[in-house]
């Protein structure tokens, strides 16, 4: 069984390398155009999955970051993202996975509540992001986050790691059960 | 004359869309150029309505030049009708005599007059040897409705005709008998296939939707329109999944063809079966009669949205054999009971 690790590769020179899984390709898509509109000194390269695992003996660069879409829309794309979550190692979930949920805008197309996501990156400890992806400006701020995350958990922002990106990103709205 | 008539003509000439009413009026044929152009098409509707409806009587219009007319308004708006399609069935002993529309009108009339005493009938002809019959139906004591006509387009070298749904569901086996004798066949059976678009219907019925189709709003395939730039082409961009992607799209290409699909905007399903369920113990599953549940697809186009679930990641290629068999099977409205 094939399982994603942070750690399996040596990273390449000067590059940063993303993951986007999600069952609406055309969406990925757009998203990554948008995302390599960006300016930026690193060589980034957006990797568009339906699911997990991916395709073995292909070579791929290292994966800096793993972004799993949920569409709101849609209960598949929820149960996708569920069963690829199982092939990916534990090591990753210290700050180089993402969850981005789309759809919220439109309420009475929703077949997914907010809480289940919401549950879903709690249980991961992964930061989740809400951006309705069919919208160009949306898009395009979503874009420029994503670019920023990427950078931090490829180690190109001399200070800041992956880690303590994630413990920045915790929301003192919903704190871990734990913490409660 | 008569009050009524000029009720109707007004009627009639008020549903033309003023953009449309050089080109009805011409197609009509019964006001002549002359006529035509002695009236001012820059007025206000009312005021030209007026002034036509003038010179229908000047003319002496009748019932049947009306109903003409009401014909062609239809021709241009099919798309205000919902459309059912009827087949008809010969026996194998049957009449084979080449068909002949001039007897075929004569008798179609005479067993709705025979019958009802008080009815219109109006016929014109179209292209592949089709008909158009506009009915307006009355009593014996009543004269007819002519607010509620029916409209059927018979293909006389085909058992099919197609009759707009109307209210008037007691007329429905008259018109069918009229039918059936008057084109010499033996049964006529409603098929479970119903559309506003009667181009897309009649493609579907005589199998012409493999070649390019010609709708009059052709929408474009969900994942071309979401596609807004040819990112395709960047090489930072890696589909993982291409094997996949390549499979979805060969599948699809194999249901649903390279062509635009013709154009439907539901499917229903009316299920009765018993309930399935992994769990034990589960009340519903214990029922002993079957569950009745309908399923209602809509679509502004049907079958392009079926096409374009696959590629947009919504559902698994194939899609289920329930949703694909609808341009095979001539059929829009299904029952489904346990086997």
């Amino acid at each position: 069984m094939s399982v994603l690790r942070p750690h399996d590769q040596l990273p390449g020179l000067n590059a940063a390398t993303i993951l986007l899984v999600g069952t609406e390709d055309a969406l990925l898509q757009q998203l990554a155009g948008s995302m390599l509109k960006e300016d930026c000194a690193s060589k980034l390269k957006v990797h568009l999955a339906q699911s997990l695992p991916l395709p073995s003996n292909v070579n791929r660069p290292r994966i800096d970051l793993i972004v799993f879409v949920v569409n709101l829309h849609s209960k598949y794309s929820l149960q996708n993202v569920e069963e690829s979550l199982h092939h990916v190692d534990a090591t990753f979930f210290l700050g180089k996975v993402g969850f981005l949920a789309t759809g919220a805008g439109q309420e009475s197309h929703c077949s997914i509540h907010r809480n289940t996501v919401l549950k879903l990156a709690q249980a991961y400890r992964s930061p989740l992001l809400f951006c309705d992806l069919e919208v160009e400006s949306f898009r395009a701020t979503m874009a420029q986050r994503l670019v920023r995350m990427l950078l931090v958990c490829a180690g190109h922002v001399p200070g800041v790691s992956a880690l303590n990106l994630l413990s920045l990103m915790r929301s003192s709205e919903n704190p871990f059960l734990e913490d409660l | 004359m008569d009050e009524t008539v000029v009720e109707f003509i007004k009627r009639t000439i008020s549903k033309i869309p003023m953009t449309e009413m050089m080109t009805v009026l011409q197609a009509w044929d019964f006001l002549s150029e002359n006529q035509l152009q002695t009236v001012n098409f820059r007025k206000r509707k009312e005021s030209l309505v007026h002034d036509l409806v003038l010179l229908c009587e000047e003319k002496h219009a009748s019932v049947d030049d009306i109903a003409l007319l009401d014909i062609i308004y239809t021709q241009f708006h099919q798309h205000q009708k919902v459309w059912d399609v009827y087949q008809m069935t010969k026996e194998p002993g049957d009449d084979i005599d080449p068909f002949d529309m001039k007897h075929f009108k004569y008798s179609f009339k005479k067993i709705l007059q025979r019958a009802l005493k008080n009815v219109s009938v109006t016929f014109r002809d179209a292209e592949e040897n089709a008909v158009w019959i506009r009915i307006a139906w009355g009593t014996q004591h009543r004269k007819p409705n002519q607010y509620k006509p029916t409209y059927v387009v018979y293909y006389s070298q085909t058992p099919y005709a197609f009759v707009s749904s109307s209210q008037l569901r007691s007329s429905l086996p008259l018109l069918g008998q009229a039918l059936t004798i008057a084109s010499k066949h033996h049964r006529i059976v409603k098929m479970d296939f119903r559309s506003r678009y009667l181009d897309s219907l009649k493609a579907i019925v005589f199998k012409q939707y493999d070649q390019t189709f010609e709708t009059h709003n052709m929408t474009t395939p969900l994942q071309e329109r979401s596609l807004g730039l040819d990112i395709n082409m960047d090489p930072r961009i890696i589909h993982e999944n291409r094997i996949e992607k390549d499979r979805i799209q060969r599948v699809t290409r194999e249901i649903f063809g390279d062509y635009p699909q013709p154009r439907l905007e539901f499917a229903q399903y009316k299920l009765e079966t018993k309930f399935k369920s992994d769990l034990n113990g589960n009340i519903l599953a214990e029922r002993k009669e079957p569950l009745r549940c309908l399923v209602k697809f809509s679509s502004p186009n049907l079958l392009e949205a079926l096409k374009s679930l696959a590629p947009a990641g919504i559902a698994d290629a194939p899609l289920s054999p329930l949703l694909t068999c609808i341009p095979k099977k001539r059929m829009n409205y299904f029952k489904i009971k346990d086997k």
